[in-house]
């Protein structure tokens, strides 16, 4: 007999961010309440664990540089929101850091499914280090997923929201290993013409399709 | 049990929910404009806004939030 498997559409780069409502450490809150941001969501495998102390305390490090950058955090995991509480006044009385942002409570992994948080090879009960950078107009822009074994790099996190701001600002690609103030890669060229004209038009270009420009 | 941060389980408004109405009282009457009156970010003005037209203290009219009597009343 054919096993039955429940197959879930999982958000994609470029497609619209589902909407949900879910309780929060701050209150119920929507997705869409966000809206106008940039948003980092992000899953933790759990409260009271040592890796995801290690990064609530990190993501609360970075916190300042991502409100300069109009963007907000956004945890979950399957805990209750009385677990997130006990954890984070537990990080702030022992580790002296607060955790300033909302940690959704998914009990019912209603969120975590929704985005497919949950990889059951790594476990059936805890979602995975997943990060989606959510644009100010609810678009799925980059997702990074993590095993439970490894935590986030918050530079690589901050590195990643100014290369799409720096994209959508200037209409740039960035190279590997950009990191702002370096050049960016101008579109490479769509037609014959165009690719003519491009080695005259004054970048610092390596061939017609590699061509940088500093901001 | 559901986390309200504007209006506590007695059905009265948080020190959050207060500075909301307040700046409505003030004038404030769009999200925005409650936002940077009260220094809350964007996320938890709506959010709050939510509870406090649910418990009955604010009311949308013509996309603006106003104060019902019982929002006058409580401040």
């Amino acid at each position: 007999m054919e096993e039955k498997t429940d197959v879930v559409s999982l958000p994609l780069l470029g497609g619209k961010a589902p909407d949900f409502e879910a309780p929060t450490t701050q209150g119920t809150l929507r997705l869409s309440d966000f809206k106008g941001s940039w948003l980092v969501l992000f899953s933790h495998p759990a409260d009271f664990t040592p890796v995801c102390t290690t990064e609530f305390m990190a993501f609360s490090e970075i916190y300042d540089e991502l409100q300069k950058r109009n963007t907000e955090l956004l945890g979950l995991s399957v805990d209750s929101v009385s677990s997130h509480i006990a954890w984070i006044r537990n990080v702030e009385e022992k580790m002296g850091v607060k955790i300033p942002f909302p940690i959704i409570a998914d009990l019912n992994k209603e969120v975590s499914t929704l985005f497919g948080m949950i990889h059951p090879a790594q476990s059936k009960t805890e979602t995975i280090r997943c990060v989606f950078i959510i644009d100010p107009e609810g678009i799925v822009r980059t997702i990074l997923y993590y095993p439970l074994t490894t935590g986030r790099n918050m530079q690589e996190i901050l590195r990643i929201i100014d290369a799409l701001q720096t994209t959508d600002e200037h209409k740039v690609a960035t190279p590997a290993n950009w990191k702002p103030g370096d050049p960016v890669v101008v579109p490479p060229p769509g037609t014959t013409e165009q690719a003519e004209e491009r080695v005259k038009e004054g970048y610092d270009c390596k061939d017609w399709y590699l061509c940088y420009k500093k901001l | 049990m559901i986390a309200m941060p504007c209006v506590s389980p007695d059905g009265k408004p948080t020190s959050s929910g207060f500075a909301t109405l307040k700046a409505v009282k003030g004038g404030a009457s769009s999200p925005k404009e409650i936002g940077d009156a009260t220094g809350q970010p964007l996320f938890r003005v709506r959010s709050g806004l939510r509870e406090l037209v649910s418990a009955g203290f604010l009311e949308m009219s013509e996309y603006k939030y106003i104060l019902t009597s019982d929002g006058e009343n409580v401040l």
